[in-house]
């Protein structure tokens, strides 16, 4: 089971005048994968994930959801949203209820559970993404911005879904607040074998989360591949507006200054081993 | 004379119920004095609610001091004749590009500012030149900004606010949203205007790499300045800033992880070429 997309095409009309927005986009997502999608802006990466659970309609080609063509007449729509959760950018700016606890049970009561029910999933999203309790009966408006972000996510979290897409859910966040909301959906994905499906303009976080990344470009997926693959194109990504982790790049440099080091790397922890490596390969001598 | 002065600001949130009774008081900014010269480039750190936001919008005036004094070019914020002034000598870009143009044409909205200032027409048209040359965005000038990118749109904001003329621009978080080149477009385009036409700079972000160009760096806590000093100084402290919430450049990080497994490298290395020279000794 899986999210497949075929041969998917979308187009804006503005006035007459049509722009290809998404251009023949076929890939394979398979479960539980973390997948990370980056590209300018512009590229069509918003696009491409909001047709993932059925909110634009694709202008051609099919995207199947566990072998089922979520176009088909009869296909039940509002479930596939259940699954398919999708995380909007700065999705705090949706909350709207008078307490944390109410505005994570409005989706699972939208599902139509019972009342015991909706609120043990929604305690249990709250856990899950970190929000301490003594805050469940706060006003969303009185929370920092990381704790806001991750209360939305609660909201979407809390109706269960297969696949989590989260459009820029670290913007805005510092840096401490990005990396623990980051740990939490890579607990979830390994915990609870969800898709994750996150889209971000941060290089460094793909590089130390995802296990494979989708580049897009002009509407197109231009390259597929795990960080490692993908991060080695350094310079075709910054032609796109993109770029590879400094980490990257530096040991891009030491290889050029004849350092006996692997260029692709990714993450700091990788570069401290293979700097540390290459000095006492010439303390050994060889 | 300094371009921004701050002396013992203390900036309380004061929450009311039905009754106008105080029920809550929370202390954003608390007794912060810094001295901003004209000219400088200066970076604001420090962690979601820690209080940078509620300090930029003093400095333009859009919210006024509970005790303390704030200086703008040497105008009191506090009073009200001064108002105008303020805003046109300290100009602010935020967060989401989407929530600060208003019109429909790129060139419109950069004209906007000077015209509300009774700038004649002739000079509004030469300011916008300038202002969308100096930002990169001139060959855009007739377009609708809903159709531009977040960085482009930024830089549009960017030179509605260049377009005022103003001594200083406060950027709170603007390069929050975008995509790296985005954001290095934003960054280049600010340098620009700080080197070359020497307008004040006070950046306020999240991403540490656009720090290192800063002449002087202030990190804040619970509405303090716990921290002051240049990239270098600043960036020297790895736990400290770690134990705050913040992070360091990733080749800061790397040199200071190789130091700790006994390579001998400086504290402090802000740039790649800054790394090579440290480890070239070694090879």
């Amino acid at each position: 089971m899986a999210i497949i997309v075929n041969k998917l095409n979308y187009n804006y009309n503005d006035g007459g005048k049509t722009t290809q927005v998404l251009k023949d986009i076929s890939v394979v997502i398979p479960d539980g994968q973390f997948l990370g999608i980056i590209g300018h802006t512009g590229s069509g990466k918003s696009t491409f994930v909001q047709h993932l659970n059925g909110l634009l309609k694709a202008g051609s080609g099919t995207v199947y959801y566990n072998g089922e063509d979520i176009s088909d007449k009869d296909y039940d729509l509002k479930k596939l949203r259940s699954k398919v959760g999708l995380v909007f950018q700065y999705p705090e700016h949706q909350l709207f209820e008078v307490d944390v606890f109410k505005d994570v049970c409005f989706g699972p009561r939208n599902l139509g559970l019972e009342e015991k029910k909706v609120q043990l999933r929604a305690f249990a999203a709250l856990k899950q993404v970190g929000v301490p309790e003594e805050l469940f009966y706060a006003s969303p408006f009185e929370l920092s911005g990381g704790q806001k972000r991750r209360v939305a996510i609660a909201g979407v979290l809390a109706m269960e879904p297969e696949v989590l897409i989260l459009d820029e859910p670290t913007a805005g966040l510092d840096p401490k607040g990005r990396d623990e909301l980051l740990e939490q959906l890579a607990k979830l994905q390994k915990e609870r074998e969800i898709t994750i499906i996150l889209v971000s303009h941060s290089m460094e976080d793909m590089a130390n989360y995802a296990e494979r990344i989708l580049v897009m470009d002009q509407g197109s997926i231009v390259l597929d591949g795990t960080p490692k693959e993908v991060f080695a194109h350094d310079k075709e990504l910054e032609e796109m507006g993109l770029a590879s982790p400094q980490v990257t790049y530096i040991m891009k440099e030491l290889k050029k200054r004849g350092f006996s080091v692997e260029e692709k790397v990714t993450t700091i922890e990788e570069a401290k081993k293979e700097i540390l490596n290459s000095f006492k390969r010439k303390v050994a001598g060889c | 004379m300094e371009m921004i002065k701050i002396k013992n600001l203390i900036h309380e949130y004061i929450r009311r119920d039905e009754e106008e009774n105080v029920v809550d008081i929370k202390r954003a900014v608390d007794d912060i004095s810094i001295d901003v010269k004209p000219g400088e480039f200066v970076a604001i750190l420090g962690h979601n609610g820690s209080g940078k936001s509620t300090l930029a919008k003093h400095i333009n005036a859009l919210l006024y001091p509970g005790e303390g004094t704030v200086w703008v070019n040497g105008m009191d914020t506090s009073a009200e004749e001064n108002l105008w002034k303020v805003r046109e000598s300290a100009g602010m870009v935020f967060q989401n590009p989407d929530n600060q143009i208003i019109g429909s044409v790129v060139e419109e909205d950069v004209g906007f500012g000077p015209e509300n200032m009774g700038v004649p027409t002739e000079e509004i048209w030469q300011r916008v030149e300038e202002s969308l040359k100096a930002v990169g965005m001139w060959q855009y000038r007739k377009k609708s900004p809903n159709r531009l990118s977040g960085g482009q749109k930024q830089r549009v904001a960017i030179a509605g606010v260049v377009a005022m003329h103003p001594k200083c621009i406060i950027l709170d978080e603007a390069t929050a949203m975008l995509d790296p080149s985005g954001r290095k477009e934003v960054l280049r385009a600010v340098r620009a205007l700080n080197m070359v036409e020497e307008v004040t700079i006070i950046h306020i972000t999240h991403y540490m790499e656009e720090v290192i160009y800063a002449d002087k760096v202030f990190v804040m806590d619970q509405g303090k300045v716990v921290m002051e000093g240049t990239p270098k100084e600043i960036f020297s402290q790895v736990e400290k800033l770690q134990k705050l919430r913040l992070d360091v450049p990733q080749v800061t990080l790397l040199a200071h992880e190789l130091k700790k497994a006994g390579v001998p490298i400086e504290d402090g290395i802000l740039t790649i070429d800054e790394l090579m020279e440290q480890l070239d000794k070694r090879k």
